[in-house]
């Protein structure tokens, strides 16, 4: 674990990820305090700004901040992720833990259900239910995403748990008797918090990409801003065909630096398993092996001499 | 030589007893038969969910669902859509278990309604002349996103912290961490509305006569697919090189890497044939799972691009509360996925003469 | 079981009887590190041994002792962080050139890649690739070497060494995992003596099968070595088991060689403490029941190797000056010709040959 936070890339992508919550979190007392505006508010004097001047990231066609929108979209996306995110990391642990560590006909059940809710199209699944509940708010959204998110979490869950179930200490304690509850909360699910973390981090990010998606195609009413609606809407309203980039790209970038911390988080995760990926060791060795080809230089010649 | 030498061995082994030929080919069929049997339970979980979801939907959908055809047709719906509403969701009157049998019923004589939006066509009419089209954009775009990301995914990880790994691999992350549809927009914007090189909506020319054994037409349905497929391409490749890149990390520390290189065979020999074939085998059961993704993918990219597959009807389908023409195209779907499931399965049954199931 | 060798054509030039007992490999200080973040451990430190043709040598020791480090160096198959940091592998190859085979570069190595420098990893499971019928993974390697070779030639090749492990041939059409543990490990060898080796390195060829299969395979690879005349290098933690078929055995810990010398000289005068302990804890099978000792402790961590010998913290005999003066390996006794041994107990020689 102490190794875990020295990881260069685990530390960056957690960065990343604590600015956003931090943004979702004073998102709205930085638009009106610092920023002076809201995300609605309509500046008829500058309707679809270039970036500069008083609207540093430009305007929309109708005249609305991009960046009071994106810092306020930052907190819907978010929301949304976490929210979805709790549900389905939640889910999969109740199914995958238990399955794994009760094992038999439970274990068989649970996997089937897991494996045919994974092998399910999900996205048009939530589409059509999102499409018969005729207004979706954000809670139903996030409930809808991880409702569709656990079987993969699910699986790695399971994998895991029927693992340490396997272990001595485990088998142990199976020997004296302790409940199966309490070991399970106890001495169980203290081993899983790493992958828990972890697949909690991907889940939030899966979360954020999803609402982001069907809030493109108009799922979700309401009138709350997600970086999902601002590329929606710069899409519906011409922004894109009139190159008002400053409008559509920041939201989508902003999803893809997200995206790319929890996969520098992951990165960070597999060196600390593989030491050869590791780039300090890297630089090492490649001291060491100008080293040997410096003697190979010396040397010269395949042929020593005897 | 010492005294040791002469220790007592035992006497010359007899040879192996051959016991014919244990193909895998029994295995294999036996495989298949389970997954088979899995593919047709899920069928039936999406059948039954496709059944229920509207049923226990908050509010009435047949009502509004007639509360639509009136607004779209403009005038009181007649007997004959009431009928055919009445048929979609089951007479009220029955049970659920009748209402059930009942739409199994239909199903089997491939009755799947009439479409709203677009009454009284019926629903499968519609669905024919999108599928096509849906068929063409994500097989051709899966596969060739499938290979190319295969091959570059096994390129990188066979020198993992390698140059091109630790550049190229940050990168990708960041490609595959960019949404679908806005991946798209972006396509649009700087291929079709900055640069002009190809139409950005649209499957085909609507100015050239819509034939098969047009010349012109195929090219414009070429042209016009182009911006798409490049989108589900790159989406694509990005996914699988990553995940190829992880499994070829492992597997070029296998020992039978190792014998391969022992043995003196070129490189690439020992890369493709030993860890890359090896490394292969994960990835292709990969793509049996992220099918149902792939399908988001293609969905988002259809409706961008208002290319006319199953994707962009689905939406239309969504936004107008076409109920029947939805859970079709939702039902097609998910066969399709299931059907594409059964596809990889067996190829995994041809490349791995070991074929037992993963875990 | 046919008694000619394995290809009469080359076989008058290859493993030759008339250059056995030649040097074929001087190996010299040889050093081998595990590059990490924190510093470099040592794998292997300084070792030093001669392997003349036809010789078999037997390399012991504990699990993290260097032996697995040191074979990967020899066949240069090792993967980073391991790196061979200095020392030579002095290779005398049957056309008479010598070769360093750490500075020898990739292209000009992989042509001797087994043709002269064979290796029989443990488990054959692992090591033969799961997706390749035996045939391929025999043709593979004889076409790479000989490349005008015909198919026919080939698969004639493939069933004669098959049947010289005791291996029906039609069992190469079979898939690894269709063939049983034992058949598997004897293929693996059948496959390291494809090309006519001059050197077979093995690395614990047997630890993955049962007794019956282990003394089984082991005959049959005696018996193949005095037919075709091939080195060996054997490693194992078997002690034993090296006593019954080495010419010479050495003794490996933390990363060094501690004593080298014939079987019967280790078994009945173990100079070194260490040899003396893994004898006592591994009996040979025909011996009489005695009690068994083990050695009390653990191997060092290599990261952080005890100052002096790294076995004084182990070691019963130890004197005062273990814990600071590192002994070299050093001959003791003019009449046990090259005996070595690395310990402080034993006062070496002069080069001019009067015990002290």
């Amino acid at each position: 674990m102490s190794q875990f936070l020295t990881n260069g890339k685990v530390r960056i992508g957690l960065a990343v990820f604590g600015a956003f919550l931090l943004i979702a979190l004073i998102g709205s007392w930085l638009v009106s305090s610092v920023l002076g505006t809201d995300p609605h508010r309509i500046d008829y004097d500058a309707l679809g700004a270039a970036p500069g001047g008083e609207h540093l990231l430009g305007t929309t066609t109708s005249g609305q901040d991009v960046l009071a929108q994106l810092i306020t979209g930052c907190r819907g996306s978010v929301a949304v992720g976490l929210l979805s995110g709790v549900l389905a990391v939640g889910v999969a642990a109740l199914v995958g833990v238990t399955g794994g560590f009760i094992g038999g006909r439970t274990d068989q059940m649970l996997t089937a259900v897991t494996n045919i809710f994974a092998t399910l199209p999900s996205f048009p699944l939530m589409l059509i239910v999102a499409g018969y509940m005729a207004n979706v708010g954000p809670v139903a959204i996030a409930l809808l995403i991880g409702l569709f998110e656990w079987p993969v979490c699910a699986r790695y869950l399971r994998a895991q748990t029927l693992s340490l179930r396997g272990r001595d200490f485990v088998q142990a304690l199976r020997m004296v008797g302790e409940s199966r509850w309490r070991m399970v909360l106890v001495e169980i699910m203290p081993h899983l918090t790493g992958i828990l973390s972890s697949l909690f981090l991907r889940a939030v990010v899966t979360g954020v990409f999803t609402e982001a998606g069907l809030r493109f195609l108009g799922i979700g009413g309401g009138d709350s801003v997600t970086w999902g609606t601002m590329i929606a809407f710069a899409q519906q309203q011409e922004g894109v065909v009139r190159g008002m980039w400053w409008w559509f790209a920041p939201p989508g970038l902003f999803i893809a630096l997200l995206g790319t911390a929890t996969a520098l988080v992951n990165f960070g995760l597999d060196e600390i398993g593989n030491p050869v990926l590791r780039h300090s060791s890297r630089a090492a060795v490649r001291r060491a092996t100008a080293h040997m080809a410096a003697r190979r230089d010396r040397t010269n010649t395949v042929e020593v001499a005897s | 030589m010492t005294a040791t030498r002469a220790a007592p061995v035992q006497a010359p082994t007899q040879l192996g007893k051959y016991r014919g030929p244990r193909t895998g080919s029994r295995a294999g069929w036996s495989f298949l038969l389970r997954r088979l049997g899995f593919y047709l339970v899920t069928a039936w979980a999406a059948i039954t969910l496709n059944f229920l979801i509207p049923r226990f939907m908050p509010g009435d959908p047949a009502v509004a669902l007639m509360k639509n055809l009136q607004q779209a047709s403009g005038t009181v719906p007649n007997a004959a859509a009431m009928q055919a509403v009445r048929m979609f969701y089951g007479d009220p009157q029955q049970n659920l278990l009748q209402q059930y049998l009942e739409y199994w019923k239909s199903l089997a004589h491939f009755d799947f309604g009439l479409s709203v939006s677009h009454y009284p066509t019926p629903v499968s009419d519609i669905v024919l002349e999108a599928l096509p089209w849906t068929v063409l954009l994500a097989g051709a775009t899966t596969v060739i996103g499938w290979l190319l990301g295969t091959l570059l995914g096994a390129f990188l990880g066979w020198k993992p912290g390698g140059r091109a790994d630790s550049l190229l691999t940050p990168i990708t992350a960041f490609f595959y961490s960019l949404p679908p549809f806005w991946l798209a927009l972006l396509v649009i914007y700087v291929f079709g509305f900055t640069l002009g090189w190809f139409p950005i909506s649209g499957g085909y020319d609507p100015d050239v006569p819509f034939q098969m054994n047009n010349l012109w037409f195929l090219l414009s349905v070429l042209r016009y697919g182009t911006l798409p497929a490049f989108t589900l391409i790159f989406i694509g490749i990005n996914g699988w090189l990553f995940a190829m890149r992880n499994v070829m990390v492992t597997t070029v520390g296998e020992d039978y890497v190792l014998l391969a290189r022992a043995k003196g065979l070129r490189p690439h020999r020992v890369m493709l044939r030993y860890a890359a074939r090896n490394a292969l085998l994960p990835n292709v059961s990969g793509l049996a799972l992220a099918l149902g993704s792939i399908f988001g993918g293609v969905i988002v990219a259809e409706i961008v691009f208002t290319y006319p597959g199953l994707g962009y009807v689905l939406f239309q389908a969504v936004s107008s509360h076409d109920f029947p023409l939805m859970q079709t195209i939702f039902l097609l779907i998910t066969l399709g996925v299931l059907a594409a499931n059964l596809i990889a399965d067996s190829t995994y049954v041809l490349l791995d003469p070991r074929t037992r199931e993963q875990r | 079981m046919t008694a000619r060798p394995l290809d009469t054509a080359r076989s008058a030039s290859a493993p030759s009887s008339a250059l056995r007992g030649e040097p074929l490999l001087d190996v010299s200080r040889l050093t081998v590190e595990y590059v990490t973040e924190r510093g470099a451990v040592l794998a292997c430190n300084e070792v030093s041994f001669t392997l003349r043709r036809g010789e078999i040598l037997g390399l012991a020791g504990e699990s993290g002792s260097g032996k697995s480090s040191l074979i990967t160096a020899l066949t240069r198959l090792q993967r980073l962080p391991a790196l061979t940091t200095g020392g030579e592998i002095r290779y005398h190859t049957r056309d008479g050139h010598l070769l360093d085979l750490v500075t020898l570069d990739e292209r000009r190595l992989r042509p001797l890649r087994w043709t002269e420098l064979a290796i029989v990893l443990q488990s054959a499971m692992a090591a033969f690739n799961p997706v390749m019928r035996l045939k391929a993974q025999f043709a593979d390697v004889i076409v790479e070497h000989q490349p005008g070779i015909t198919g026919d030639e080939v698969a004639e090749r493939t069933g004669r060494l098959l049947r010289m492990v005791g291996i029906a041939p039609e069992r190469a059409h079979s898939y690894p995992h269709e063939l049983s543990g034992g058949m598997r490990q004897r293929a693996l060898i059948a496959l390291a003596l494809a090309c006519e080796p001059e050197l077979v390195v093995m690395d614990e060829p047997t630890t993955a099968v049962d007794v019956v299969m282990q003394r089984q395979i082991m005959a049959q690879i005696l018996r193949l070595q005095r037919r075709l005349g091939f080195a060996v290098v054997f490693v194992t933690h078997d002690l034993s088991l090296l006593m019954e078929i080495a010419d010479r055995i050495a003794i490996m810990y933390a990363g060094r060689i501690v004593e080298i010398g014939a079987p019967q000289q280790l078994y009945t005068d173990p100079l070194h403490p260490y040899t003396r302990g893994l004898r006592d804890a591994f009996p040979p099978l025909h011996a009489p029941l005695t009690k068994l000792a083990g050695i009390p402790g653990s191997p060092p961590d290599l990261r952080d190797p005890p100052p002096g010998c790294a076995f004084h913290p182990r070691c019963a005999q130890r004197l005062p000056e273990c814990e600071q003066v590192l002994p070299r390996l050093h001959q003791v006794l003019p009449q046990h010709g090259e005996r070595q041994v690395a310990c402080l107990l034993h006062d070496s020689i002069d080069p001019g040959g009067e015990a002290s």
